[in-house]
Formats: C-alpha cells, structure tokens, sequence
C-alpha cells in the first residue's frame, strides 16, 4: 500500500457510483456515503435502541436516552420553554455532526465536516432559520435586536453597525470553526503519521504524539458538535427573547 | 519575488495568529482551576463554560488557520 506523504489527501472526494442528470455530475461520493452512515447509524441508535422500552433501560436504550436527554436540558437551559419546538432542529444538528466527526476519525474512512461547503450548509440553514423564526414572532421589532439597551443615541451610532456586522458573520464563525477544527485536526494527523511511517524505528515518537493526536482529536469531534448545538441555541433564544 | 513563495511566508505569518488561542485556552481552564480550587461544589456549574470558552477560543486561533490553508491553496 503506497504510503501518501502528502497531508492533503484524505480530503479528496472519490466518486463511489457515478452518475450524471443531463450535465449535472450527481455521483454518489465517498462524502455522501458518509452523510448516509451517519443517519443510518443515529436513526438505528435511536429506534432500534429503544424499541424494548425497558423500564430500567439497557446499555443501548441508555445512550439514546443520554443523548436526547443531554440536547433536550441544552434547549431548555438555553432557549427556555418556548424552544422547546426546535429540540428536533437542535438535535439533528447535534448528533449529525457529532456522528460525522466521529466516523471520520476511522482511518481511511472521510471526514464530512471537513469540506467548507458541508458545514457552511448547516451553518446557513442555521443563521436564515433564525432569522425568519425572530421575524415571523416579533415582526419589525425583530430589529431592537441590535439595539442594546441603556445606551445614549450617539454611542448607538457606532453600536448598531457593529451588532448588524456581528450578527452576520455568525454564518460564517459557525462554519469556519466547526472546518478549520476538523481540517486542522486530519491535517495534523496526516503529517505526524507520515512522519511515524517514513523514519523507521525513531518513528516511535510520532507514533505516540499521533496517539495522543487521536485522543485530542475525539474530544474535539464532540466538542465542536456540542458548541455548534450550543450556539444554535443561543441564537435561537436570541432571536425568540430578544436578549 | 515570486507567488509560491510569497503564499509561503504568507502562511507562514497567519499562523501566528495560534499565539492568541494559544494565550485564550491557557487563560480559560486558569481561570477554571482557580474558580474549582475555590468552590470545588461550583464544578458542574463551571465546567460546560469552560469547554464552551475553550472551543470559542481555539476557534479564533484557527481562523488564522483557515485564512493560511487558504493562502497556500486556494490563490
């Protein structure tokens, strides 16, 4: 097996299946693959784990019951009552990116997340969300959003700009943190398993920072899975109080 | 000067824009230790914004990265 020394290759999408409408090319790629996994494996987790409705649950009712429980206190801690209508947006986002990042940590297997324009997708669905949720509940008042309060008119010259500028980037924070982590993290692990494999016997030192890499780079997956979740929230409570 | 070396050192300045997260994490969990050392029943409490702020802040240290990555391969 040629050993890729170049750190930039796993994130090259192959073609699984082919297939072409017209001149549209939508093949099914090693990324949609992957998308699928990850909903194939949250949906078996959640139904088939309980699907005995135990009442002291097993081991796979348990980490389903885990996982709702732990986004349903993030929502309502969050967002308050009235958000209790997003728990489903929230945890879709929550576990989707959670498996995703998980399942790219599988050596020769794609990280999804890794590609700007898969986050950006869920970071924009996110943001236009938001905004028409803050809209259609509080109409033109949706716009004393960027109106702190308490500040004397002349400071709010300057103040309201910087709100309108820091609401619209937040697409772009969303997105740009959840691939950079994800990009940063496969890079890094490409580079000092690369060196691990072309040094020989002193490759044992790469091989152990390659191991704690691993062990970062788990805790990053579900990190960034749960800070995505958890500014989702925040902007949903911003936009639904206002606050 | 020509454009693949100046897309190197162009990278290679971004990346010092990892001393801010660098400086960020270390002040996040300093101030989690301190504020446990304290208050050690204040755990649960503290603990989810520490690993909030530790996430926000690696993440602007790696928009630095981002905008190497993007120097190097995308110009």
């Amino acid at each position: 097996m040629a050993i890729e020394l170049d750190p930039l290759h796993q994130f090259k999408i192959d073609r699984l299946i082919p297939l072409h409408i017209g001149n549209v090319d939508v093949s099914y790629t090693n990324a949609a693959f992957l998308m699928t996994l990850s909903v194939v494996l949250i949906t078996a987790l959640i139904v088939l784990g309980t699907r005995k409705h135990a009442l002291v649950p097993g081991r796979w009712q348990s980490l389903a019951e885990m996982s709702y429980e732990f986004v349903a206190n993030m929502v309502e801690t969050n967002v308050g009552h009235g958000g209790r209508e997003f728990f489903p947006f929230v945890f879709t986002l929550f576990m989707f990116i959670l498996f995703a990042n998980l399942l790219g940590l599988i050596p020769y297997s794609y990280t999804v997340t890794s590609q700007i324009v898969v986050t950006f997708a869920l970071a924009a669905v996110v943001f236009i969300g938001v905004t028409i949720i803050g809209i259609v509940r509080h109409g033109f008042h949706f716009l004393r959003l960027f109106v702190p309060q308490g500040v004397p008119a002349v400071l709010l010259l300057l103040l309201v700009p910087i709100e309108l500028l820091s609401y619209c980037i937040r697409p772009f924070t969303l997105s740009i943190r959840l691939f950079a982590n994800m990009l940063a993290g496969h890079t890094m692990l490409a580079i000092f398993a690369g060196f691990a494999a072309s040094i020989g016997l002193l490759g044992i030192f790469p091989l152990g920072i390659t191991i704690l890499l691993i062990a970062l780079e788990l805790l990053v997956a579900a990190l960034q899975a749960y800070v995505f979740a958890i500014l989702t929230c925040l902007y949903l409570s911003d936009a639904i109080n206002l606050h | 000067m020509d454009l693949a070396s100046a897309k190197m050192i162009g990278a290679g300045l971004a990346c010092i824009a990892l001393v801010g997260a660098g400086i960020g994490i270390g002040n996040v969990f300093s101030a989690l230790i301190s504020s446990v050392a304290r208050n050690p029943a204040a755990q649960g409490q503290v603990q989810p914004f520490a690993f909030l702020g530790f996430a926000l802040a690696e993440a602007t240290g790696l928009f630095g990265l981002a905008i190497a990555f993007l120097i190097l391969f995308v110009f």
